[in-house]
């Protein structure tokens, strides 16, 4: 009896900022060694996000290198590109957005670090049909959004089921209003693809992080032991 | 290599004559008598040293690179994470490192509340190292505005508007210390100049006088016993043994555990769940938009907390800055005779506790958005945290203590001997992990491997 009340207590805290509204985050089950994945992602976001979104902290040469692309590969994916040099900048004109869409489009560069790769994933498929908005979509996770549906040709249309509850209307789950170019299981992965990427680029340095580790931790183990050894050479004479 | 020797001697005897560097040497290392019977708190002090050598030698690589300018430091930041040579090691290690400054910080100062080492004659000891604690408070805060993320730059605008509650001059106040009307590319700068000249300098000053000031009184153990007053014919204590080489090859272990657990997260997750970097921190500072849930980093929150805890700012604000100060009265307000909490009473086993308890619940409730339940947990752990100073010189006069032993308890008490609820606990949970099939399996490799090694005929030497 004691327990439970301690565990009510201890849970209590826990439950009381249970957040309410939106939908539970899922996860895309990226990995940022699959460099196929990463090329298909940079592919998509070149095609559909870089016109207004810049990786400010991207360069050109450090995309190459990590994703493998040859010469040609990287001209074919930066057509106007010149030179492989600089970061991945956008032309939109940050005015120029406030003016067609009321906000600036923010740069993408650290985005995946900020919100994590979950919101990113759940967010990109959550658009769903809203004629009071001005392009014609709402966002189940960004309520009110200004971006447009940048997938609505792969996705489809999805609507939202409504209903009340406490006199409020809470959306529980989207339903496909119209099929898209893609299945919903392709779709899903060609988002995981570009979360995916959206990973890597907040954080390139993980591809080399995540390899060292080991070897840095089998060093220290070994090193920890000769050091215990000697530890107990020496302490041995201490009565 | 007979010549080399000679050599080596006479350049020492030409140092002694005009430097006394043999003789610095072996009162605080050769010479330098410390309790034999040390446990695993004791490797804290040695590993803050480390930890501060770490954040002063990175702290140089970052600022070779950072610019402290409002327009450039958020991508300054990015710019060493991603084009500097190991750079984003060096960041890694510099923002794991502060995280770590304050885990051993927090447990070298708990040893000191258990083996009451704040007691005679280490007041001193204990005030130096507090002023440490709070020169370190300022640094963390001051270096946590640099990345100029919305993290950093709303976090120090609350702290700063703190002020702004003292009556009369709050406002100016606040004015003064940013100097800006709000948090500014001024403030940047100062903050800057802060962090890496002044508060390190102080830092450095303050660590060197609690080192002065321990090697005069001796390091305390944990059966809180005077190892001075039982010493051999030629002056030797009978319990210490020299700190080099005994201790130094002791630290050297730790600090390679030290190392490996940071190591892994250095390599693995350096945002450590959000903790160690805050990820709304990921996006530049932008004084127009105010982030949904501000919260300091996890080693302010326990104080933060307190502050939310009283109604009025201003209160909050006193009781906050009172948390932290009524640790310097921490050996006058103990007035029990008995230093170590092996030989105290159950009072204050159970009372240092329920502040262990309340520090912890604080610091959590500190990085969740404030609600109702929150804030009645939060007044009531403020209550236990305070209550476990203001009561104490009550307590502990009442205290019921156990006889002290004349001389240190040599060899230590296996685990298995130790008597106490704590210890039982203790030893039920190993138990029960020793029963899982996770650990019989991993036990099962470690023999296959130790019998692979007494078989070699190099590495069964190691063993």
């Amino acid at each position: 009896m004691k327990r439970i009340i301690v565990t009510c207590l201890l849970l209590w805290p826990l439950l009381a900022t249970a957040e309410l509204g939106g939908p539970s985050l899922e996860s895309p089950g990226n990995d940022v060694y699959d460099t196929e994945s990463l090329r298909r992602g940079a592919k998509l976001y070149v095609d559909r996000c870089l016109g207004c979104h810049s990786l400010k902290h991207m360069r050109y040469r450090r995309l190459q290198k990590d994703l493998g692309f040859s010469e040609a590969e990287i001209k074919q994916l930066f057509p106007t590109l010149e030179r492989v040099v600089g970061s991945m900048t956008t032309a939109m004109d940050s005015k120029d957005a406030e003016r067609w869409f009321g906000v600036a489009a923010p740069d993408l560069s650290e985005r995946a670090r900020a919100l994590g790769t979950d919101w990113l994933y759940t967010y990109l498929r959550t658009f769903y049909v809203d004629d009071e908005r001005p392009f014609g979509v709402n966002n189940w996770v960004f309520k009110d959004v200004a971006m447009p549906h940048v997938f609505w040709d792969l996705q489809g249309e999805q609507r939202a089921v409504i209903k009340k509850i406490d006199e409020m209307p809470v959306i529980v789950r989207l339903e496909q209003a119209k099929p898209g170019k893609l299945s919903a299981k392709e779709f899903d992965l060609a988002v995981t693809d570009l979360v995916n990427f959206l990973d890597y680029v907040a954080e390139p340095a993980q591809l080399e992080r995540r390899s060292l580790g080991k070897w840095v931790l089998l060093f220290l183990l070994i090193f920890g032991f000769v050091s215990y050894k000697l530890k107990k050479e020496y302490w041995k004479d201490i009565h | 290599m007979s010549n080399c020797k000679q050599y080596g001697t006479k350049l020492l005897a030409w140092i002694d004559e005009r430097f006394p560097l043999t003789k610095v040497w072996n009162e605080h290392m050769a010479k330098y008598y410390a309790p034999k019977n040390f446990n695993f708190w004791y490797f804290f002090g040695s590993l803050a040293l480390l930890v501060l050598i770490n954040q002063i030698v990175t702290g140089i690589w970052l600022t070779m690179n950072y610019k402290p300018d409002a327009q450039l430091a958020f991508d300054s930041v990015e710019t060493i994470m991603r084009d500097m040579e190991w750079g984003w090691l060096i960041r890694y290690m510099h923002s794991t490192g502060a995280s770590m400054f304050f885990i051993v910080i927090y447990l070298h100062m708990f040893r000191g509340m258990m083996y009451g080492s704040f007691k005679k004659p280490r007041e001193l000891v204990w005030l130096l190292g507090m002023s440490l604690y709070l020169a370190l408070m300022a640094e963390a805060f001051m270096g946590y505005l640099l990345p100029w993320g919305q993290m950093s730059y709303w976090g120090a605008n609350v702290i700063i508007s703190l002020f702004s509650a003292i009556p009369v001059i709050g406002e100016d106040l606040a004015t003064w210390v940013r100097g800006d009307f709000l948090v500014s590319d001024i403030t940047l700068n100062r903050f800057f100049s802060f962090h890496v000249i002044a508060v390190p300098l102080i830092i450095v000053g303050l660590v060197f006088l609690h080192i002065v000031a321990l090697h005069k009184v001796g390091s305390n153990n944990p059966d809180g016993i005077e190892i001075k007053e039982k010493k051999d014919k030629n002056g030797i204590p009978l319990d210490g043994v020299p700190f080099h080489p005994y201790y130094t090859v002791k630290d050297l272990f730790g600090a390679v555990v030290f190392i490996a657990i940071c190591s892994w997260i250095i390599f693995y997750s350096p945002e450590f769940g959000g903790y160690f970097l805050e990820h709304p921190n990921f996006i530049p500072a932008d004084p127009l938009k105010t982030p949904e849930h501000i919260a300091p980093v996890w080693y302010f929150t326990p104080f933060y907390s307190i502050l939310r805890a009283i109604p009025s700012k201003f209160g909050g604000m006193v009781a906050m800055f009172a948390s932290i100060l009524i640790l310097f009265l921490l050996p006058w307000l103990d007035r029990c005779q008995v230093k170590s909490i092996r030989y105290r009473g159950t009072i204050y086993k159970v009372a240092l506790g329920s502040f262990v308890v309340s520090f912890i619940v604080l610091g959590y409730l500190g990085t969740i958005p404030p609600t109702p339940t929150a804030a009645f947990f939060g007044t009531f752990f403020t209550i236990v945290y305070f209550g476990f100073f203001l009561l104490m010189p009550i307590y502990t006069r009442l205290e019921v203590t156990k006889p002290v032993p004349d001389r240190v308890v040599w060899p230590p008490k296996p685990i298995s001997a130790r008597e106490g609820w704590l210890w039982d606990q203790g030893r039920k949970a190993i138990a029960a992990i020793k029963s899982t099939p996770v650990y019989q399996q991993a036990d099962g490799y470690w023999q296959k491997i130790q019998e692979f090694m007494k078989n070699n005929k190099y590495l069964r030497h190691f063993l």
